[in-house]
């Protein structure tokens, strides 16, 4: 038992040696490009999935049946198979059946990636935030003559949106995470860049812990936010009239 | 003038409204009362169109809102709705309920929508509310400030879908006295209620509904005093206690 906890103690030594995290430190400028291809990733795919879900959970809470069916069919898909598929198949998939998408650069790919698969959880997100708006709010508002588009715009939608953000927000710190999976193929953001330092100086630990670390700064600030934003939608759905 | 011309609607097998030939003259207060389920409600809401019928013609001043590609919407910006559960919109404050629709449908400008919104808002008696909101309001003074999104339509016509009765019992009156006082109006109204003594009071004419049939149609006396039907006697008899 003491002779492996030692043992254990010095192994964590090797890992984290002082010239395993010097080889990095020298590196770092390398890390922070990859973090900044991140960030770029998340914000465009984040863009994307905001549109996509904003457009389809529309569609999937309107009362028109083929609309339905579009929006089910895209959200089912993409929540029902992985995003590393995914991204792969756009990655290297697409290219060979449709060559002219070798031209798109590979971080647009996974910005397209990231952003459909996420945009399908959106899309649910908001479909579930106009249903939890009672129908009289609708048809006070086509009473009134505007129109299905308008009732959204001014009505539905700008009540729907304290029940979305709180789901909205996680979806924006599974993305954030998610774009992890552009290593595949061979964007150069934080993870490809982790991985081909620690490939190239055999430091790991020093590597992935400091990865782990941006990773985390960037997703809990708005995990925080997310749990607020929860709090106060209780809040006020607490003080709403019957 | 609205007309509903063999108005049918089913509900799955459910056949809610039958046959329905109904006229409403320009400036008529109607009263439409009936037991729960009767098609009441149904046959209001075919008025602005919420509910399409499954067959027949419902024509608002000569425009047929169930013709193929009718200007249902533009039709509906002079045929305003009170509704049981209010349905005011609880992000927006007072005055925005009564200005959006005229702002964002009419095209009426901002101020001038304002300024007549607070003129409907001192009727109804809720002038010092302007900035509150919905939910900091009692039912009976939101169902007025609904009154007053309605009007601030101008409409031509009123429709009341059982605007007393999702009411606690000591409101009911303050929100009946308002509408009494816009019946002395020429406005078009139709409304749905099952208070008998607004009925008497503010009806030019009462039709009463059965399963989907319209029973009795006539004057507040006829009704009150002279109803032809066992149906509506027992339901007379059951209601004036």
């Amino acid at each position: 038992m003491g002779s492996s906890f030692t043992q254990w103690v010095e192994n964590l030594g090797l890992m984290f040696s002082e010239a395993k995290w010097s080889s990095l430190f020298q590196h770092f400028d390398l890390v922070w490009k990859g973090l900044g291809y991140t960030i770029v990733a998340a914000l465009a795919g984040l863009v994307l999935a905001l549109v996509l879900g904003i457009v389809f959970g529309v569609l999937s809470a309107s009362r028109n049946r083929v609309a339905q069916a579009v929006a089910r069919i895209y959200v089912e898909f993409f929540q029902n198979t992985p995003l590393m598929l995914q991204v792969v198949f756009l990655g290297f998939g697409l290219p060979i059946i449709w060559p002219q998408f070798n031209v798109v650069p590979v971080l647009m790919v996974g910005i397209i990636g990231v952003g459909i698969y996420h945009g399908a959880y959106i899309s649910e997100a908001v479909r579930a935030g106009i249903q939890s708006i009672s129908k009289g709010q609708l048809e006070a508002s086509l009473s009134q003559g505007m129109s299905y588009v308008q009732a959204m715009r001014y009505v539905v939608i700008p009540q729907a949106l304290t029940v979305v953000l709180p789901p909205l927000t996680n979806q924006a710190v599974n993305l954030i995470k998610n774009t992890s999976v552009l290593l595949y193929i061979g964007a150069a953001e934080l993870m490809y860049v982790s991985k081909s330092i620690q490939a190239t100086y055999y430091n790991p630990g020093p590597v992935y812990l400091v990865a782990m670390g941006l990773y985390f700064c960037l997703c809990f600030p708005l995990a925080f936010l997310a749990r607020k934003l929860e709090e106060r939608a209780e809040a006020s759905a607490g003080s709403g009239q019957a | 003038m609205i007309e509903l011309i063999k108005v049918n609607k089913h509900f799955g097998s459910n056949h809610v409204l039958k046959d329905i030939d109904l006229q409403v003259p320009t400036g008529q207060k109607l009263v439409i009362i009936g037991p729960s389920g009767s098609g009441k409600s149904t046959l209001i809401r075919c008025m602005n169109m919420l509910e399409k019928p499954s067959s027949g013609r419902v024509i608002i001043d000569g425009v047929e809102l169930t013709a193929h590609k009718a200007p249902v919407a533009q039709v509906r910006q002079s045929v305003a709705m009170v509704f049981q559960q209010f349905n005011l919109y609880p992000h927006k404050t007072v005055l925005e309920n009564l200005t959006l629709a005229p702002v964002v449908v009419q095209g009426v400008a901002k101020e001038a929508a304002e300024e007549s919104g607070r003129a409907f808002l001192e009727r109804v008696g809720l002038s010092d509310k302007a900035d509150a909101y919905p939910a900091q309001l009692s039912g009976g003074q939101q169902q007025r400030v609904a009154i007053a999104r309605a009007l601030n339509m101008h409409p031509k016509v009123l429709l009341f879908d059982e605007p007393t009765s999702a009411l606690d019992p000591e409101m009911i009156q303050e929100v009946l006295d308002v509408i009494i006082g816009l019946a002395a109006e020429g406005i078009t109204m139709v409304v749905v209620t099952h208070e008998m003594g607004f009925a008497r009071e503010a009806a030019d004419r009462v039709i009463f509904i059965d399963e989907g049939l319209i029973l009795e149609d006539g004057t507040p006396q006829h009704f009150f005093e002279d109803a032809q039907h066992e149906r509506t006697k027992l339901f007379l008899s059951k209601i004036l206690r």
